[in-house]
């Protein structure tokens, strides 16, 4: 497939500079190596900057509800599990809004790839504090500085048992976009959460600010990504140093598998305009 | 004791079984060949408070349940001084006098030592469920053969020494009253019922769902919609159903939606305050045009409310919920039939319009059971509204919001075609793309709302009535149906009924023809807001004279509606 194939026709509305950039670029190449036609790809988002790019691919896209992209994905993906499903997500969106919806997604473990579009503030209402501010960061509402603890999303989705949890950085598009390849690949829930620069809203999570800190975990041959405590302590990394790459992974059983959905056709291609529902009916005579 | 009717109430604490002794009780009259009608009355606990189960037995259809009972199994002291005061002028009270102390001198009351039976027999008092099945059998002369071939098949899964325990406590029973009180005459004339089929109002309405082709139910559990995600989970594996404990209703509905936009029919079912918690996606359903049908089990609100008793206060809110202007179906059944019936119509017009389709019942139809002719589960069609999987490999160039006449846009699978399809929450292009253009934003209002609404009001359900000789005239929807039709049949039709099973889009055109004629009118309504009247009289301009009333969490009895009627009729006279 060629990279042009994705191309949508609806014009993009995000800010020049902008991080998403980056992610965008990056699923495409990630979707392009995965070969999938198009048809067979469900690009799901809530509301926010991050959840307007399944429009500018083309992909099948359902833009759904604010903080509720994650249940209509993992309904999609279990009644036709052909679909390849990836929900782009936002930092407010995913782990403010919908943090119930991420708790159960994990614990259900049906088999799809989060990416959260995580830049520290929410854009599209112009610069408050979200769940993964950091505290202390000024803002219109949070006049003297945030002042409750942020969100540490990695080591959540570790603790709440995730197959595999992974840090990206949307300039680093060849990391990311690989990164989305074995989230993709991964069976299984794949949560990646991006570093990504708000140019007009984020004076101090900037493309500088980040380009001094990150680094590469999965180049240091001594790092075990299957190691849960190890996986811990590195998710917990925020500072000087910030980790990127893939923090934690391991196989584990499916909902499709759990379930049986694994064992019988799409549900979507069951016919149901002559159901017979005798043997039902006969437990109430 | 009316015409050739019985009623018999068993009556104690939660988790006492009572719900074992009523459900045996039901299987083993309707197998004589009675009609029966049965309602519960339970409170929001697991363990203690007062429950009662009521069965009302006849060797005619029944729709409703009355007020007084002829026999009351007591099962606990609070249950004698609780329901003493609704037994019958000739009702007998039965209790175990010597383990509640009881002191009481008079004819009705039937000292039994249930207790005692249930230890010597069974060997623990929770054999005191079979006992009083026994004792109750006796009272009524029926054929002990009868209740032992119903305790085998109900602890068919138990192990043969327990069966044999139940059925020597039930035996015991039986003869207690055969032989002491042999001078009761409630003998009922053997029925010859055709109506082989018993069940309750949610049991319809998942058998509908999996009838009509739900492949996919998501539900978070609230009392009274449970036993709809019970039953459709008890069958899912049979018909290939995904069912999906949410981890709260906005993720009940969100899931139910993404579900159906990947091609399956999908339900979500709830009580208020769920179905409060839902709005926003009802909201999403319309804008995106993803069919959905969703079930309201009312119970009586505000907030947590009555939490196991009926009301039917959510009219307004059904009608009216969600942000925006759109169009919506509403069903509310008034019996186990059309519960079964209209929710397969519900999932056919929900794909047709591709829009939410609600379906109203209450804690009282939810938990009635009756015995009902066998459904007919091909009376209503599964007719499918999508673009088929063979018509499917020549789409290109897909626009999902295709504006056309009839406002519906032929509706594509993703995967099944060659293009992909764009679908949004936010005001979209034809092709699903976000816009703020003033003209596209026009042309998808007029498509959601004026064009859908024009196709639905000309499938209204008709509304059921009976007004040849009324002079006076009931109006109710959902579950009064029951009570208003006996009602009807009880004054010779001098009180007639219309009943309406859809309540929006409104049957405009119906109701103004059938209430044409001068009338006394009163709405019948389980809520204090007498919100069926307004409805009426801001669709139609009818005014009604009056409105009975009911907002103590419990449904109307046969005879409650009849004094009331009665006392109606007096202050007028006055």
């Amino acid at each position: 497939m060629d990279i042009q194939m994705l191309k949508s026709n609806d014009a993009i509305t995000w800010c020049p500079g902008c991080g998403n950039f980056g992610i965008l670029n990056a699923l495409k190449k990630a979707l392009v190596k995965l070969g999938k036609a198009p048809k067979d790809i469900l690009l799901v988002s809530g509301i926010g900057q991050a959840a307007k790019l399944p429009h500018y691919i083309k992909c099948n896209c359902f833009n759904g509800l604010h903080g509720r992209a994650l249940p209509p994905a993992t309904a999609a993906k279990m009644v036709n599990r052909m679909l390849t499903v990836i929900v782009t997500t936002g930092d407010g969106d995913c782990y403010g809004e919908g943090g119930n919806h991420l708790i159960n997604a994990i614990r259900r473990n049906v088999d799809m790839t989060v990416i959260v579009h995580d830049n520290q503030i929410y854009g599209l209402t112009k610069g408050q504090a979200s769940p993964t501010t950091d505290s202390g960061y000024e803002t219109k509402v949070q006049l003297g500085g945030v002042i409750v603890e942020p969100l540490h999303p990695l080591e959540m989705a570790i603790a709440l048992g995730a197959g595999f949890v992974a840090r990206g950085y949307s300039a680093d598009s060849d990391h990311l976009s690989w990164l989305i390849e074995e989230g993709i690949a991964h069976k299984g829930f794949s949560l990646i959460d991006v570093l990504q620069p708000c140019v007009s809203f984020n004076k101090r999570n900037t493309y500088e600010w980040y380009s001094q800190r990150i680094y590469k975990v999965n180049t240091d041959p001594n790092y075990n990504f299957t190691d849960k405590q190890a996986a811990y302590q590195k998710a917990d990394e925020w500072g000087d140093k910030i980790p990127i790459g893939i923090i934690y992974k391991i196989e584990k059983k499916t909902y499709e598998e759990k379930s049986g959905l694994d064992m019988i056709g799409p549900l979507v291609d069951e016919p149901i305009e002559a159901i017979d529902i005798s043997k039902a009916l006969r437990e109430y005579v | 004791m009316g015409n050739n009717e019985l009623t018999v109430r068993v009556a104690g604490e939660a988790g006492q079984g009572m719900q074992t002794v009523g459900t045996v009780l039901c299987d083993i009259f309707r197998k004589e060949g009675f009609d029966l009608f049965s309602n519960q009355d339970y409170m929001s606990r697991i363990r203690g408070g007062n429950n009662y189960f009521q069965i009302r037995v006849s060797s005619h259809p029944l729709q409703s349940h009355r007020e007084k009972t002829d026999i009351l199994v007591a099962l606990d002291r609070e249950s004698v001084s609780l329901h003493r005061k609704d037994l019958c002028k000739e009702g007998v009270l039965v209790a175990d006098g010597k383990k509640f102390n009881l002191e009481v001198h008079d004819g009705a009351f039937f000292d039994v030592p249930l207790y005692q039976i249930a230890l010597d027999k069974g060997g623990s008092e929770i054999y005191v469920n079979s006992v009083s099945c026994g004792l109750i059998a006796g009272l009524i002369k029926l054929d002990f053969a009868a209740v032992e071939r119903q305790l085998r098949l109900t602890f068919s899964n138990k192990k043969e020494d327990v069966i044999n325990k139940n059925i020597l406590a039930a035996k015991t029973g039986y003869e207690y009253a055969t032989s002491n009180f042999r001078d009761v005459s409630f003998k009922l004339t053997p029925g010859h019922s055709k109506r082989e089929m018993m069940m309750n109002g949610n049991d319809a309405i998942a058998l509908g769902a999996i009838k009509a082709g739900c492949k996919f139910y998501s539900a978070y559990p609230m009392t009274p919609s449970t036993s709809i995600l019970n039953v459709v989970s008890h069958f899912a594996k049979d018909f290939n159903i995904l069912v999906e404990q949410a981890e709260d209703e906005i993720a009940a509905i969100n899931m139910a939606i993404g579900a159906s936009f990947a091609g399956v029919r999908a339900m979500t079912g709830t009580s208020g305050g769920g179905f409060a918690l839902m709005v926003e996606g009802l909201s999403l359903a319309a804008m995106t045009e993803t069919p959905v049908v969703i079930v309201d089990a009312q119970r009586p609100a505000p907030a947590t409310g009555f939490p196991t008793r009926t009301e039917q206060s959510d009219l307004n809110f059904l009608i009216h919920a969600g942000h925006g202007e759109f169009a919506r179906a509403i069903y509310a059944p008034g019996t186990i039939e059309q519960a079964f019936y209209l929710t397969i119509k519900a999932f056919n017009l929900a794909e047709k319009y591709q829009i939410p389709v609600l379906i109203m019942t209450d804690q009282h139809l939810a938990d009635s059971t009756r015995n009902i002719e066998l459904i007919r589960q091909d009376a209503v069609k599964v007719r499918r509204s999508i673009i088929s999987k063979e018509e499917s490999a020549n789409v290109t160039n897909y626009l999902r919001y295709r504006l056309t006449k009839s406002g519906i846009s032929p509706r594509a699978i993703p995967s099944w075609i060659e293009d992909v399809i764009y679908v949004d929450s936010d005001e979209h292009t034809e092709e699903g793309h976000i816009t703020e253009e003033g003209t596209i934003r026009n042309r998808m209002v007029e498509k959601r709302l004026y064009k859908k609404m024009q196709g639905l009001s000309r499938e209204i359900e008709k509304p059921s009535f009976d007004v040849r000789e009324a002079k006076t005239v009931l109006i109710g929807f959902g579950s009064t149906y029951g009570v208003m039709k006996e009602v009807c049949e009880e004054t010779k039709g001098k009180v007639g009924f219309v009943h309406l099973s859809q309540v929006w889009p409104f049957p405009s055109v119906e109701m103004k023809k059938l209430l044409m004629k001068k009338r006394r009118m009163l709405t019948l309504e389980n809520n204090a807001g007498a919100q069926l009247a307004q409805l009426l009289r801001r669709e139609t301009g009818i005014e009604v004279n009056d409105s009975i009333l009911k907002y103590d969490g419990r449904p109307f009895s046969l005879d409650e509606v009849l004094i009331r009627l009665s006392q109606r009729t007096k202050r007028k006279q006055r």
